[in-house]
């Protein structure tokens, strides 16, 4: 059990929950992940850690409502528990600091790319972070992203706030342009369309890119097989050897393809929940 | 009544049909005249075989004659003594090849129903009432267990009966280990696993879910900031196997692991009452012939697959399963090809499982594990349509600890390496046991490691060693 120390909603469906877990947050690193469990007979959920505050025991998840466990976890208020968390889980991603890096994120992957940034900066890098959405309401975290970088670009897809545009042919000027801007790492965080994007946007460049891969898991741990990517032909567990993986060598068709794996069940399920009204 | 000795007394069963469909006990437990019919045919033997046949000795006709007695406490006490999880190995070991494999009367009848026994006096003790509060526990150390399998809740419970404070760490929300989340409710019902982690609580057993030793708390900081004074690691061999042929990643592909931990340990066959989906078609092929494809299998036939079948390179002979699996398998409609060796998983255009593709073995020379070796029959390929292909060809130990805990050495399988005589690791006061050590094997032998380990730690610590 977890308490729920502070709630706040970004979007109209993304909240920054704090959660009281001293132990994750001790040994939490940024890009490392949790798995949570909101009910009874519920589903287990794997969730970024956003930040963490290891002297008040405290681990910060950014949760995006898309399906029923999500939704439930949205619902909780300051004060309620979560049932159960489990981390840290995957491994940090590893790129070697000095240079520039270009953090990529969309979706809940801004609030992800948060600690992970911080500290490339700490390290002594040079941080430049591309967020996008579709409208500037949809930006999460903007501020403390600013913090935490020498460099943030903002992309709508409306242009109501920065570059209109998509955030990789706004990593495409950066990288086209002035030879100062240019990347020796480019992290991308986000829906696999984006992170493919990325990815078709660095593979010629010789650009170290690396991507968080979200597949579907249970445990956590290795134990039942069910995140397995492929990369460069290679089978791996997202869950103890990600999340984090060459982005050029990603198999994202397959990727893909095996997140879909359940969407009937996720609509019916979904469906379910609307009607009963309940979290 | 005419007394017919010479029998094995049946197991009553739920009907074939009726139990395929649902993920209720299938066995259904002797009656008291059962147990004490099937009790009076032990011969009480002076040379008591079946025990050299038990892996944890328990003293069999001992308490198979307390029951013949009708003495069901002295039964339950001497049983308990030696095997702390009686119910549940009782209903899982597979005694034809153990205790009464070795029973004086299989020679020309059929032997004792040992496990039948076994389970029958751990369920009648199940049902009295529980006996007074156990004094809290008195010693000093502290003792932290790994993994909450059979290995780590015998080892926990050995040690709280000999006064050790005693905590579990259980990486998933839910603790029993493969009792848990592998095997399934139709051999194992939950109730019997709590009932003994619940016995294990009253003893003072401390029971933490959702830590990972090696990623939550490292197991040095056991030692230096927990103040453990030794460690038991039960952690398993959790890792499923892949057998890298084309398609193994189709969606409908799953290792038996992930399967049954979606029925078992989320409850998917709940869906949508409970929130984790599993998906099953209307025809099925696992994989392997051990327990875990046999759970597997028969898991997918009370999914509501129409046919479910097993695929086997090797030949009946070779199967690894309890015999008893394989004969409910049979009557619930599960069919076995036998000599058949998976190549393919066919896909259809939207990346799902569509077929399985096997060519026909037959055997040839034996292998280094001494059984004849399957060969290819050439051009015998063929084809079985199915929904799903679900991929039992075992399990290793999971790396995980091993990975982040420096000094901590494993064989090139990934086993701990640890000193036969005390299951001590490469490092200092650090025990291990269980299927973390032997590769994936049996309940009862990773229950008799964690008690020997449960003893070596006791030793060590009352020697201050
Ligand atoms: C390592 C990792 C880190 C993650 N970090 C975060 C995070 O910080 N914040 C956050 O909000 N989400 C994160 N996710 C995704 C999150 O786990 C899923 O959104 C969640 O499992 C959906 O559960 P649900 O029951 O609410 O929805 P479901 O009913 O399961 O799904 C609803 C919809 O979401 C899609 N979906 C389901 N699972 C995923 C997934 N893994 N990735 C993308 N889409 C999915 C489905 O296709 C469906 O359209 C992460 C996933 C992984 C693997
Ligand atoms: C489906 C199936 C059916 C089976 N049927 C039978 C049968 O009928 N008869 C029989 O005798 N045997 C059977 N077996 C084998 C038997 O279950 C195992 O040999 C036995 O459970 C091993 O016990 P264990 O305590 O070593 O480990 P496990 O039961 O594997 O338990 C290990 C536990 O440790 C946890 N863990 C792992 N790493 C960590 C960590 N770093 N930190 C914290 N916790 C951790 C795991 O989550 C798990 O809960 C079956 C196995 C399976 C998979
Ligand atoms: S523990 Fe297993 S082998 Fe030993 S007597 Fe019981 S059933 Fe037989
Ligand atoms: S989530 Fe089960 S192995 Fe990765």
């Amino acid at each position: 059990m977890a308490a729920i120390q502070e709630k706040r909603p970004l979007t109209p469906i993304t909240k920054l929950l704090r959660v009281h877990a001293p132990l994750i947050a001790e040994s939490a690193n940024a890009g490392q992940f949790v798995i949570v469990r909101v009910r009874e007979r519920g589903e287990r959920i794997p969730l970024t850690i956003t930040d963490y505050d290891r002297d008040r025991g405290l681990v910060t998840i950014v949760v995006q409502e898309v399906g029923v466990t999500t939704r439930c976890l949205g619902a909780l208020q300051e004060g309620d528990e979560i049932l159960d968390i489990v981390g840290p889980l995957g491994e940090a991603p590893q790129l070697q600091p000095g240079g520039h890096i270009i953090g990529v994120g969309g979706g809940y992957g801004a609030a992800a790319l948060l600690c992970l940034m911080r500290e490339r900066k700490e390290q002594g890098d040079r941080t430049t972070v591309i967020v996008g959405a579709r409208h500037k309401d949809l930006l999460i975290l903007v501020d403390e992203l600013r913090e935490v970088c020498d460099n943030l670009e903002l992309c709508t897809d409306d242009g109501s706030a920065g570059f209109k545009g998509l955030v990789t042919e706004r990593l495409q000027q950066l990288i086209d342009g002035d030879q100062s801007q240019r990347p020796d790492y480019v992290l991308a965080i986000g829906p696999m369309p984006m992170m493919r994007a990325v990815a078709d946007t660095t593979r010629d460049t010789g650009i170290a890119t690396q991507a968080s891969l979200d597949p579907l898991m249970i445990d956590g741990t290795g134990m039942c097989g069910g995140c397995r990517v492929t990369i460069g032909g290679e089978v791996k567990f997202a869950c103890v050897d990600g999340p984090f993986f060459d982005a050029h060598q990603v198999d994202f068709d397959e990727a893909v393809q095996r997140s879909k794996m359940y969407v009937k069940e996720e609509s019916l399920a979904a469906c379910r929940q609307s009607e009963s009204g309940t979290g | 009544m005419p007394v017919k000795r010479s029998d094995k007394t049946p197991m009553p069963q739920r009907d074939p049909t009726g139990r395929a469909q649902d993920f209720d006990e299938v066995n259904e437990g002797y009656c008291f005249s059962h147990a004490m019919f099937e009790a009076e045919r032990c011969l009480r033997c002076q040379d008591p075989v079946c025990m050299e046949g038990c892996p944890v000795r328990i003293p069999i006709s001992d308490f198979v004659h307390a029951i013949a007695a009708g003495d069901l406490a002295r039964a339950a006490s001497i049983l308990r003594t030696a095997n702390p999880l009686p119910g549940i190995c009782g209903r899982v070991c597979p005694q034809e090849s153990q205790c009464e494999l070795k029973c004086h009367m299989a020679k020309r009848f059929g032997p004792v129903a040992v496990g039948h026994l076994e389970r029958f006096v751990a369920d009648w003790e199940r049902s009295q009432p529980v006996g007074e509060t156990p004094p809290a526990p008195w010693q000093s150390a502290r003792v932290a267990v790994v993994g909450s399998g059979p290995a780590g809740l015998v080892c926990a419970g050995q040690l709280a009966r000999q006064g050790y404070p005693v905590t579990v760490y259980e990486a998933l929300h839910a603790p029993g280990g493969v009792l848990r989340y592998g095997i399934p409710e139709f051999r194992l019902p939950n109730a019997i696993l709590d009932w003994e982690i619940d016995a294990l609580k009253r003893l003072g057993v401390e029971f933490v879910n959702n830590v990972i030793i090696g990623k939550t708390i490292t197991l040095d900081n056991l030692f230096d900031r927990y103040g453990f004074a030794a460690v038991f690691i039960g952690t398993g061999a959790g890792l499923p196997k892949f057998l890298g042929i084309p398609g193994e990643n189709l969606n409908g592909v799953y290792s038996a692991n992930e399967f049954l931990t979606r029925i078992n340990l989320m409850q998917a066959f709940q869906f949508p009452e409970a929130d984790t989906p599993l998906k099953v078609g209307k025809r099925v092929a696992v994989i392997g012939s051990g327990n875990t494809a046999m759970d597997a299998v028969r898991s997918a036939r009370r999914m509501g697959a129409e046919q479910a079948l097993v695929v086997y390179r090797r030949s009946e002979a070779e199967m690894t399963a309890r015999v008893e699996e394989y004969h409910h398998a049979i009557e619930e409609g599960v069919k076995f090809h036998w000599l058949t060796n998976p190549v393919e998983v066919i896909g259809d255009d939207d990346g799902w499982v569509a077929g399985l593709k096997c060519l026909r073995m037959e055997l040839g020379e034996p292998d280094e594990s001494g059984r004849a070796r399957p060969v290819p029959i050439e051009g015998s390929e063929l084809v079985f349509p199915v929904d799903n292909v679900v991929l039992s060809i075992g399990t290793t130990p999971n790396p995980l600890l091993a990975k982040t805990t420096p000094g901590l050495a494993t064989h090139s399988w990934g086993g701990l390496v640890v000193d036969e005589k005390k299951g001590e690791t490469s490092r200092r006061r650090v025990y291990a046991g269980g299927d973390a050590v032997t590769g994936a094997a049996t309940v009862i032998l990773a229950a008799g490691a964690g008690k020997s380990a449960a003893e070596a730690i006791h030793q060590d610590l009352s020697a201050g060693l």
